[in-house]
């Protein structure tokens, strides 16, 4: 399990766009760089990245090896109701994570 | 110049090609012309904030801001990030939506050296948009030793 | 010592200190990485930190002693290297996270810059934010601190540099195209971009070691802790940034 950092409100008026800020530890490893003994380390990394807002996908994220380690990626969505945040990355050697955090929309 | 001369000439050449490959203007073109949807994107309506001169290029902080009112008429629908000299031209994509609100991303990039970056955006009406970034990287002065 | 009184009185009679920390060499979206904590990747070390903070190992968890390390731990990073009265020598704050996990965890010491040990770092040296860089007032540190200033100011390596002639003779400067900073310890653990991940001071000092093709003692060496204790006391009074963010 990598060490996740989600930062949004936790509540919001109807209708308000809102920052969500989204930060996970991997070493995204580009499958270019040479090992100590001159061998190439092999591709590892974070491909894809998704935000679901009460189950409908809000935003997503198709990430390179160019995207940096412990990538960081910001955006904006609607408050449209109450519900869940959910965050999943998924990547190479069966990386998948999740994260969720509540919202309460008033108005 | 005789056949054998020539031989040997296509060999070398074949070889220096056959170096670990950067991306080229041309692949970068290519991709921007694919994301797009076949058309060349229109300069305008992004804007591509970067850093003239990068501290380290692990680790690029980048946004990039579409002028749009991100209706369900009028909107982004994806965000794409290109480069010129990394072995590969694409950086990331992003999917966005009316549900957006804003059609604003940030980021962190990784560039090998400086180059050009381009981020283009496609709206739902099928036109593209692009802004255009010049980067100076610099690399750091000590290299780490082993251990 | 009497090179850091001449430069401390210089300092002082100009009437402005002249110490600047590494984050004024850098741009600023490097400072912006710093300055917000959505941003900054060394949080995700202090998460790490945070949680091992509560977890029991052979039963006992830090918490289980230091109880909310927002409260018992403020201030601490900031007055370490300290004198350890056991092996009557200076240690850092990862040696003594290390010495309470073997004393009072019964568990093996964490590796150096592994993830657990800069995690913890990087937790508590972020309880001494905004705080000053105050090593202690200690006459026992006086020797060991005197050989980290003999360290600083001497020449080593195949390019046969000392700390001094790039970080005290040379900082504003550019050594093939990075500024050289002052080189004041008042941010670490840092996340440094170069490294892709946290590092702490030690890690840092021997990367400079190795860049003027100098033998860099190994991890947790007397004459490492000992520089690191001269850095604090030339850094004393500068304002802790920890867990910062470097080039």
């Amino acid at each position: 399990m990598a060490r996740a950092l989600i930062t949004m409100p936790k509540s919001a008026k109807r209708g308000e766009i809102i920052e969500i800020r989204a930060l996970i530890g991997h070493p995204m490893e580009t499958g270019y760089r040479p090992d100590a003994n001159g061998k190439t380390l092999p591709r590892d990394i974070i491909r894809s990245f998704v935000c679901r807002y009460n189950g409908e996908q809000v935003f997503g994220a198709e990430l390179h090896p160019a995207m940096s380690a412990n990538p960081y990626i910001a955006f904006h969505t609607v408050a449209t109701e109450s519900g869940t945040l959910e965050f999943t990355w998924d990547g190479d050697n069966g990386f998948s994570q999740t994260e969720t955090v509540a919202i309460t929309v008033s108005g | 110049m005789n056949l054998r001369r020539r031989k040997l000439l296509a060999i070398a050449a074949a070889l220096v090609v056959a170096r670990p490959a950067l991306a080229t203007t041309a692949e970068m073109k290519a991709a921007i012309a694919a994301f797009a949807g076949g058309a060349e994107p229109r300069a305008g309506r992004v804007t591509l904030d970067v850093a003239k001169l990068v501290d380290n290029g692990n680790a690029v902080p980048i946004t990039v801001s579409v002028d749009s009112p991100m209706t369900a008429l009028d909107h982004v629908v994806a965000i794409a990030v290109f480069n010129e000299r990394n072995p590969n031209t694409d950086v990331v994509k992003f999917a966005l939506g009316p549900r957006a609100g804003k059609a604003v991303v940030a980021t962190r990039i990784r560039m090998a050296t400086s180059q050009k970056l381009v981020a283009v955006a496609r709206m739902n009406d099928g036109c593209a948009w692009s802004a255009t970034a010049d980067v100076i990287v610099t690399l750091a002065a000590c290299v780490e030793g082993d251990g | 010592m009497m090179r850091y009184l001449v430069l401390l009185a210089a300092v002082a009679s100009m009437g402005a200190d002249q110490r600047k920390p590494g984050s004024d060499f850098m741009g600023e979206s490097t400072r912006a990485m710093q300055r917000d904590d959505s941003q900054n990747p060394a949080m995700l070390w202090v998460g790490d930190g945070e949680a091992l903070w509560r977890d029991k190992v052979n039963g006992k968890s830090c918490a289980g002693c230091h109880a909310d390390a927002a409260t018992s731990m403020k201030g601490v990073a900031a007055r370490f290297p300290a004198f350890d009265p056991h092996g009557k020598k200076p240690v850092n704050l990862a040696q003594r996270i290390n010495q309470c996990r073997v004393a009072k965890q019964d568990a093996a010491p964490f590796k150096p810059e592994s993830k657990e040990l800069l995690g913890l770092e990087s937790y508590l040296a972020l309880q001494s934010r905004g705080m000053p860089v105050n090593p202690p007032q200690d006459k026992r540190l006086k020797p060991f601190t005197a050989s980290g200033e003999k360290l600083f100011f001497q020449r080593m390596g195949q390019l046969n540099l000392s700390c001094a002639q790039c970080h005290d003779d040379n900082a504003g400067k550019r050594l093939a195209s990075s500024p050289i900073p002052q080189g004041h310890a008042n941010a670490y653990p840092i996340y440094r971009l170069e490294w892709q991940g946290v590092g702490s001071l030690q890690r840092r000092l021997r990367n400079c070691m190795s860049g003027v093709r100098a033998e860099a003692p190994p991890y947790g060496a007397l004459e490492l802790v000992e520089l690191e204790l001269y850095l604090a006391a030339r850094a004393k009074g500068m304002t802790i940034e920890s867990p910062g963010v470097r080039p």
